[in-house]
């Protein structure tokens, strides 16, 4: 395994095709690409028919824009900040629940390049957008994240936010996240964390060892309560933290996330970099999961006990239910499309309920995670606690893929973790479920949400059928009868090594 | 040079995919970098259409395709599009890193439309301009490379109109503005070329193009360009009704308006049916507002007494003209955010001067949100206040303790399907919303 090397002196952290050996096109079983990366030897495959992907800026702007105290400077034309005021929506919905009583508004900006600025270069106009920003918003930290036009012109992005950051006195991060690098737009996450971790995360002065730091999205508050039964302190990052917070996250007694795929990066930057280690284990979802999570968790932070008292009183509240609902699911045929390691942790939670997984479609796969540790691979994890998943795709949310297998495979349920995918399972008339909070399936509590959720899902399919009966599809007759792998590079999408 | 923007309310040039996915069975091919398309569908929300958003085919530049050029992957991609979906009419659109390395897209394409294939290309990085002026672009792209290579030498039908009135999906209630405006100029007598939206009837219907007697355009400034072109190639004459008729009385000066430039044009639209349409609208619309008069004259526990707008030209000038004449809300400060190119300021000057022969209403000309905000938050006026614009200003109108009701994009906090703000039907529609989120405020 090719440990990752955390260099927070680097302007700039390599993307994951290079850092990780990150494939995005994969057709196969989840044991055999498990396999195939073990041997080190996975080869990406190219589409000769391709959609629109996602992008790298969006998710390192995922990472930095809902702290609390920041400001974003997109620098580059308009549009690519297009879809950035969504951040904005969340952080005013989603702060009540994580503790921000009266979440203001996101300050989130472009450098609206023009033409001239693609001539002449864009430094100097994002020079002058940094000091206004400063000025109108007063922010304790600003981000700039770069784009396609400002990463291939070569604008001098961090030499303007070096020569402000000493001139405002304020750290000025500059974050490349251009899209064109990477065509797994997780990156774009390491890229974000890289100028946290650069930027605001301090030495430890005095070690917490009561603190845990999380590395999530903006779900519900589950850990606090957990956590305090556990007698430990959450510290979330990055979303709805202050950069005070952020900047203790070193004296953490450890570091644990909702989902390696999100966090890898920032975890090892934690450990490697600020000696905060991060937990070893998959994240808690699913029975056998969360058991390994919490006792792992109990070691680390010298709770032990407590652990075992916690999951003694969480398995004698809810294994009936998990039971019951067990028989009403068992053998339901089910369907998977997410990211990577919250899809396997949605096949996981369907594996304990008694569904049987048909397959899925994950977004991109890192083969290791920047702790470069075996027991972190949640696909192997997957399959060592569960078995093998047939039909296990790597597709980058190409949806001409997913249709086709939603149309030749009939589901009883679809289960999706992004926008725009659960279309397709009504459009066929197959019960579809999404659900954004990535905590709400932890633990034992959640698989019984998750069970009662699918199985509601399940039962209420009345719209779907209608829906299936109305819908207007655009792919043609030939595409929905071809094999879904048909524009994916042939013969290349793994190589078995000696 | 521009300017820093905070809080954008338009796209850049290639958000201008839209006007494509409006186009029943059209398809946008991008050739750009991965997040262009998701970009443009996270600004609008809800904008999937026939083959937009996740369907949208794009090649996804990497850094090979920066370096060595994504000419050949254009060309597969392509021909892979007519073989994965079924769409009527293809537009190739090219973002930055196309435009930067310089692909030579039109050679491309050519190969394909020398197949005889409905497909056209822009090149629509986003440094070049807004999508309000890529939507003029995109639109004569089409009638250049598609409509006039496809349509027949058909003859003029004087009577049939080619309506430019709104910008799909950039306007939240382009559907419902067309189908409104159609309505009424059906109902006049003529025959109306909506283009886009389910009613009009796909690129049969752009095909009738060169065949219509005149254009209208309804804005004061986007629309033009295309407005100019069929003027050039048709020799179609343009009526200009320089902004958005809303309710009685615009709707009816809007109709009068075309009628007399129909009749300059040796059109004489039926006289009598004119104005029995006219009529039977006017009594409709204003049977509603004298059953209304009562509740704004008289409603004790508060009304807003005055409003700022945020939203582009069009919408600024026709919803401040009805909202003091037709509800009495006073307009204040308002704010064009469509960066509306410099020569048209003063046109859109003049017509807000119109409003009102007692008032001054400032209009400031302001891309910057954040800006326009802090205008609102210094500003300080007795009553109750009003804001409409988009999602940002929500929480602007709770600091200021104004009622709020999203207008424009981004608009996480809106729905709109078919809702219609123009003509005498979206007048009545925009009253039942502000006075019913109002009236909502109360226990």
């Amino acid at each position: 395994m090719n440990l990752s090397i955390v260099n927070l002196k680097a302007a700039e952290v390599q993307v994951r095709e290079n850092r990780l050996g990150s494939i995005t096109g994969f057709e196969g079983t989840a044991a055999e690409l498990v396999r195939c990366a073990r041997c080190g030897e996975l080869n990406d495959s190219e589409r000769s028919f391709s959609q629109c992907l996602g992008c790298s800026t969006s998710n390192a702007t995922c990472a930095v824009a809902l702290i609390q105290d920041s400001a974003v400077i997109s620098h580059g034309p308009i549009g690519c900040a297009g879809c950035l005021h969504d951040y904005g929506f969340t952080y005013r919905v989603n702060g009540k629940h994580r503790g921000v009583a009266d979440p203001q508004q996101r300050r989130i900006f472009s450098s609206n390049m023009d033409e001239n600025d693609t001539v002449y270069g864009g430094s100097e106009k994002l020079a002058a957008a940094i000091r206004q920003v400063c000025q109108r918003v007063k922010p304790n930290v600003i981000f700039i994240v770069t784009t396609c036009a400002s990463g291939i012109i070569g604008d001098d992005v961090q030499g303007a936010a070096d020569e402000a950051e000493q001139e405002l006195g304020i750290p000025v991060a500059a974050i490349f996240c251009e899209g064109f690098r990477s065509k797994i737009w997780t990156s774009g996450f390491d890229a974000g964390y890289h100028g946290v971790a650069r930027k605001l995360i301090k030495p430890p002065v005095k070690k917490q060892k009561d603190l845990v730091n999380i590395v999530n999205f903006w779900g519900a508050d589950v850990f606090s309560e957990w956590f305090k039964r556990l007698g430990l302190r959450v510290n979330y990052l990055t979303p709805y933290a202050t950069t005070k917070q952020i900047a203790v996250s070193s004296e953490a007694v450890a570091t644990v996330q909702i989902c390696s795929t999100l966090g890898s990066y920032l975890a090892a930057a934690l450990e490697q970099e600020f000696g905060v280690p991060e937990i070893c284990v998959s994240p808690p979802y699913g029975i056998e999961q969360t058991e390994k999570w919490f006792r792992e968790l109990g070691k680390m932070t010298g709770k032990e006990t407590e652990a075992e008292v916690f999951l003694r009183e969480e398995r004698e509240k809810w294994l009936p239910e998990i039971e019951a609902l067990k028989q009403k699911l068992f053998g339901k045929t089910a369907y998977v499309t997410a990211g990577a390691s919250h899809g396997h942790a949605l096949l996981g939670l369907l594996k304990e309920l008694g569904l049987c997984p048909l397959g899925a479609a994950i977004f991109h796969h890192d083969p290791v995670y920047d702790k470069g540790i075996d027991t972190l691979d949640s696909l192997n994890n997957l399959v060592e606690l569960y078995g093998d998943v047939p039909g296990y795709n790597v597709c980058n949310k190409q949806e001409f893929e997913l249709v086709n297998i939603l149309h030749r495979t009939r589901p009883d349920v679809l289960l999706a973790r992004h926008g725009g995918m659960t279309l397709w399972g009504a459009k066929f008339g197959v019960p579809s479920l999404l659900i954004g909070d990535e905590h709400y399936g932890m633990g034992y509590e959640g698989l019984v949400k998750y069970g009662r959720r699918i199985v509601n899902t399940i039962e209420n399919d009345e719209f779907v059928k209608n829906l299936a009966r109305h819908t207007v599809i655009p792919y043609s007759k030939w595409w929905l009868e071809q094999d879904p792998c048909t524009f994916l590079g042939t013969g290349t999408s793994y190589v078995e090594a000696d | 040079m521009s300017k820093p923007i905070e809080q954008q309310r338009f796209m850049c040039a290639i958000g201008a995919m839209q006007t494509v996915v409006a186009i029943p069975r059209a398809v946008p091919i991008l050739h750009s970098g991965p997040g262009c398309g998701t970009m443009v569908s996270g600004f609008f929300g809800k904008a999937k259409g026939y083959a937009g958003g996740n369907t949208a085919p794009c090649t996804n530049f990497t850094e090979r395709e920066v370096v060595f050029g994504g000419e050949s992957k254009l060309e597969e991609l392509i021909r892979n599009t007519y073989r994965v979906l079924d769409t009527d009419l293809q537009v190739v659109l090219t973002g930055c890193t196309s435009a930067i390395v310089g692909d030579d897209v039109e050679r491309v394409v050519k190969t394909f439309a020398e197949e005889g294939k409905p497909i056209v290309t822009l090149e629509t990085p986003g440094f070049k301009c807004s999508n309000f002026e890529a939507h003029d672009l995109v639109v004569n792209a089409v009638i250049d490379q598609y409509v006039d290579r496809c349509a027949r030498a058909a003859e003029k039908d004087s009577r049939l109109v080619n309506l430019f009135a709104a910008i799909p999906c950039q306007d939240p209630f382009w559907k419902g503005n067309l189908e409104e405006l159609k309505r009424v100029l059906e109902g006049i007598g003529l025959r109306v070329n909506v283009l886009f939206g389910p009613y009009s009837r796909g690129v049969e219907e752009w095909k009738t193009i060169p065949a219509a007697g005149f254009s209208i355009v309804v804005s004061p400034w986007y629309g033009l360009k295309i407005a100019r072109r069929l003027e050039e190639k048709y020799g179609q004459p343009c009526y200009n009704f320089p902004y958005l008729p809303i309710g009685g009385n615009e709707t009816t000066r809007f109709l009068r308006g075309v009628e007399h430039f129909a009749a300059a044009q040796g059109t004489k639209l039926p006289e009598a049916r004119v104005n029995a349409f006219i009529a039977r609208e006017e009594l409709a619309f204003y049977e509603e507002l004298d059953g209304l008069a009562a509740f704004l004259l008289e409603f004790r526990y508060g009304l807003p007494e005055f409003v700022h707008v945020l939203h582009d030209a069009s919408y600024v000038i026709g919803i401040a003209k009805f909202l003091l004449h037709e509800t009495g809300i006073v307009p204040k400060e308002q704010f064009v955010t469509d960066n509306t190119p410099e020569e048209y300021h003063d046109r859109i000057r003049a017509e807000m001067k119109k409003i009102s022969d007692k008032k001054d209403i400032p209009v400031f000309f302001e891309p910057d949100g954040g800006l326009a905000q802090q205008r609102i938050r210094d500003a300080d006026h007795e009553g109750r206040g009003l804001i409409l614009g988009c999602g940002w200003d929500k929480r602007l109108a709770r600091d200021k303790g104004y009622d709020f009701l999203s207008i424009s994009h981004p608009s996480p906090y809106r729905l709109a399907l078919t809702t219609c703000y123009a003509g005498y039907k979206g007048g009545l529609r925009l009253i039942e919303d502000i006075y019913n989120t109002v009236l909502a405020t109360y226990e």
